[in-house]
């Protein structure tokens, strides 16, 4: 959805326009790592409004590349609406005529959320490499002093998509008293060894650029653009399908012959050095480095010694849990492995498998029936919300 | 709601784990929940009647009950039931042999296929029999494994199963006299509760 010039603005089914809110801290934040963070600030976004007994929260996390612009526009001009759009609205599966959401940048991120680039107060400088490596846990422990910020003593629902749905089912684990629901998509209980490949080739491309210079590229004015658009390249791969990209770019070539050379011929390397053009533009090298780290360090049954239904026996919430056939990133089976866990530990789980040819970005796309499952689950939550409000 | 369900409700034991089969709209594992107070999930495959337990507040698992339960444990659930879709299933002794694994009981609802109306039918007719228990055709039947009475009772024989509880009716599950005497000529549709 764009809002191009002559469609009526905003779109009746959107937000509208928002405007991000800072949110300042001074009570240190213990971190995994043994770090702290002392001072420190989050960029928030909400949607809706908070009830009179706060009962209708929503909390959305992101995944390794979102920010907390998940829906509506910045400015009528906007070519696109935030990254979960589809998702989020009045009318919406996260209807937002029910719900207040609470989208944020994530601790580390670089969208306004204290991070990498932000300046070190100890030094006056940025932080760059100095900044602490996050951990899915640290980003929950931030999102809980959020939520009370807000006044939100638990929410009616935590959803997040891919690294977003870790955050989820951190929270149920770390938090179970401060949540009803988990809504967990296209996500996995910890990474496999090959998701892990796939990370440390993404740092790899990043660290051996010339210009990320041990990750202090700001103080020198450059950015390591070619490392980080690689990373970017390698990691878009894994979210797209053999089908899709088949789909989009088949073998078709950019000119109507082949050049014998190594410059870009197919669409598809076209495609892809757009992407990490585009993006080695808008994020931070550090960050993305960071972001991988989380994703690779999230094993909530490690603390079990792996066994994964005794690590979920803590949830006290009931659970969507949804996965997209041609997701070979986070693949069905990374889902069932959870939904296994939860079903073993006696937990309230719903699952469904959602047949779509868009790979692991399936969670980002309107798609008929994962709105459907998506729709009837949060309107359950929402009724639920409603009742709760009665009561008190 | 439907009488084979009802009679099946009262089969189950207030408060216990329950495993739904085939649950479809999640409208049995629903009464279970609000009248008898049980725990569990249904499994299905259906992408709409998956969408209608979610919204009616069953918990329901995507799942081809075709390959098994192997993602339960033993002994975890007190009743494994599954209503009107044992006939589809590609291997019905394995799918009785996996109930009894993870339930302490299984309940099973199936059409008859030696009521005398089918008989009549291949008899008389010489086709295969469509009716309102059967109302496919033999091309584009989901059921591809009929089942009498009698057969399956001799399965369960064969694999040392005991038949707890046995309810034979019509179509409205209300038993005849004549269902009593001859259930496998008069009985349309039975429900097994059946124990190791």
């Amino acid at each position: 959805m764009t809002a191009a010039a002559g469609d009526v603005f905003p779109p009746t089914d959107s937000v509208g326009l928002v405007q991000p809110q800072t949110f300042t801290f001074d009570q240190p934040l213990p971190l995994a790592s043994g770090n702290r963070l002392e001072n420190w600030q989050l960029m928030v976004e909400t949607y809706g409004e908070l009830n009179a007994d706060a009962s209708n929260a929503v909390l959305i996390c992101h995944a390794l590349s979102g920010n907390h612009h998940a829906a509506g526009y910045h400015d009528p001009e906007d070519r696109k609406p935030g990254w979960w759009d589809s998702y989020i609205g009045p009318g919406k599966p996260i209807d937002t005529r029910h719900f207040f959401v609470v989208a944020l940048n994530n601790l580390g991120g670089c969208h306004g959320s204290t991070g990498p680039s932000s300046i070190n107060p100890a030094t006056g400088q940025p932080y760059g490499p100095d900044f602490p490596v996050m951990t899915v846990e640290d980003w929950v422990d931030s999102q809980a002093l959020l939520a009370d910020r807000l006044g939100i003593q638990q929410w009616a629902a935590v959803v997040g998509g891919s690294l977003g749905g870790m955050q989820v089912l951190e929270w149920s684990l770390r938090h179970p008293q401060r949540l009803r629901h988990a809504v967990v998509i296209a996500s996995t209980p910890r990474l496999s060894a090959q998701n892990i490949a796939f990370n440390e080739v993404a740092r790899q491309a990043i660290m051996s650029d010339p210009d990320f210079r041990e990750g202090r590229y700001q103080q020198a004015g450059v950015i390591p653009r070619h490392g980080l658009g690689l990373a970017r390249m390698i990691g878009h791969i894994t979210y797209l399908s053999e089908h899709s990209m088949g789909e989009k770019f088949g073998r078709d070539l950019r000119s109507d012959k082949l050049n014998y050379g190594f410059d870009v011929e197919f669409q598809v390397e076209s495609y892809l050095r757009y992407q990490g053009e585009t993006f080695s533009e808008s994020f931070d090298a550090n960050t993305y480095l960071l972001m991988t780290k989380a994703l690779d360090y999230f094993d909530p049954a490690a603390r079990y010694g792996g066994d994964l239904p005794r690590a979920v026996s803590e949830a006290q919430c009931s659970f969507l849990v949804v996965s997209f056939t041609t997701d070979w990133r986070f693949s069905p089976r990374r889902s069932e492995e959870l939904v296994n866990a939860l079903t073993a530990a006696r937990k309230r789980v719903s699952y469904a498998r959602i047949k779509s040819p868009h790979g692991h970005d399936a969670f980002l796309i309107p798609d008929q029936r994962y709105e459907a499952v998506f729709t009837a689950y949060m309107q359950r939550v929402a009724a639920e919300s409603h009742a709760e409000g009665a009561v008190s | 709601m439907r009488q084979d369900l009802a009679i099946i409700a009262d089969w189950v034991r207030p408060g216990s784990r329950v495993l739904d089969l085939a649950c479809g709209d999640g409208e049995l594992m629903h009464h279970l929940q609000q009248h008898k107070q049980v725990t569990g999930y249904g499994l299905e495959i259906d992408a709409d009647k998956i969408t209608d337990c979610i919204r009616r507040g069953v918990d329901v698992i995507e799942q081809d009950l075709n390959r098994g339960l192997g993602n339960f444990a033993d002994n975890s659930y007190d009743t494994v039931i599954m209503t009107q879709a044992l006939q589809v299933l590609r291997r019905q002794d394995l799918a009785l042999d996996e109930m009894l694994r993870v339930g302490q009981e299984a309940i099973v609802t199936f059409p008859n296929f030696a009521h005398w109306r089918c008989r009549f039918y291949l008899t008389f007719k010489g086709r295969l029999p469509v009716s309102k228990t059967l109302p496919y055709q033999w091309y584009d039947t989901p059921n591809i494994h009929l089942i009498t009475f009698k057969d399956f009772e001799v399965l369960l024989r064969e694999k040392g199963l005991k038949v707890l509880d046995r309810a034979v009716g019509d179509l409205a599950y209300e038993g005849h006299w004549k269902a009593r005497v001859w259930p496998n000529l008069f009985g349309e549709v039975a429900i097994y509760r059946i124990g190791r």
